[in-house]
């Protein structure tokens, strides 16, 4: 058992780190995307370790199943532009990046080490039933029930907002549609011939 | 399942987080940025839902991480509408080319 729970745990470290140096330092943006989906699995084999089944599951429907597919849409989307020749760099900034990478990184350890003086906590048994659906959901629609309305209308919001954004700036279709038709009548006659017959006449 | 200590979670964390935040530092494609705040998102969830596990008393940290998912979710979804708004208006998702106010 504990063989095993360090197995799943070294091939989800091994995901989580490599998907995202991979996600930051691949040229091309898909293999970043599919690199992001990597870390992502990861992510939920480690909390799938720690008990939040519940979270595991959703990590993977949200992050792997809409977010990464969103991001690959995107990416679809634009083409070639997506890749800028110009984010290829002379060999000196990426030693530059490599190194600033490398100096946080052990400035971030020594500062965890520091904090855990060392010291390895072992987790306690965790509760029956704990991070299953039931217990999370029982919590999510009792205690954090306002947050939970919250998040519902922050949704709403973004969904309403991404697709505003996204959209543009389109000719308004209430003034596209009221200048032909007040000029319709007069002109129907003549132009009658040329034009392809709108669906209303095709039926009549 | 106890048999991980506490603080390997939180070093896989710290770890993923200083690579997001680096990234969104160093990178200049849009997308990747976008990519390294949600890097750095699962970072902060990690670290949650491990000191959660540590205290399972209640549930707060994994309703926490699932509140920090709905809104790293909206996130993407604005944060990628902006990117196509930007590119349509400057043909690039370079980040150095956002600079309309310059000047």
């Amino acid at each position: 058992m504990k063989a095993l729970d360090f197995g799943i745990f070294a091939l989800s470290t091994l995901l989580v780190l490599g998907g995202g140096l991979g996600t930051v330092a691949s040229k091309n943006p898909i293999r970043s995307a599919i690199a992001l989906l990597v870390s992502i699995l990861g992510i939920a084999g480690m909390f799938l370790l720690l008990a939040a089944e519940f979270l595991a599951a959703i990590q993977v429907l949200v992050y792997a199943g809409a977010v990464v597919v969103l991001f690959l849409f995107v990416i679809m989307l634009l083409g070639p532009a997506a890749q800028s020749p110009a984010d290829a760099r002379s060999a000196i900034s990426r030693y530059l990046g490599a190194a600033t990478f490398l100096l946080s990184a052990t400035g971030v350890l020594a500062l965890v080490l520091r904090a855990t003086k060392g010291a390895t906590t072992t987790l306690a048994t965790q509760p029956a039933g704990f991070g299953t659906i039931e217990a999370v959901g029982k919590e999510l629609f009792t205690s954090s029930i306002a947050p939970l309305e919250f998040s519902g209308a922050l949704l709403l919001v973004a969904i309403v907002g991404a697709i505003a954004v996204a959209r543009g700036k389109q000719p308004d279709p209430t003034l596209a549609v009221a200048t032909p038709k007040g000029e319709e009548p007069e002109a129907a006659p003549e132009k009658a011939p040329s034009r392809r017959p709108t669906p209303k006449e095709a039926h009549s | 399942m106890n048999s991980i200590p506490l603080e390997y979670f939180l070093l896989v964390a710290a770890l993923l987080f200083v690579i997001g935040a680096v990234g969104f530092l160093l990178r200049r494609n849009l997308l990747v940025l976008l990519m390294s705040i949600e890097l750095m998102l699962n970072a902060t969830n990690l670290t949650l839902v491990a000191y959660n596990r540590f205290r399972p008393e209640n549930h707060a940290g994994q309703i926490f991480a699932f509140f920090v998912i709905a809104v790293a979710a909206a996130e993407a979804a604005v944060g990628l509408a902006i990117v196509l708004a930007f590119f349509r208006v400057r043909r690039t998702i370079r980040s150095d080319d956002a600079d309309l106010l310059r000047n």
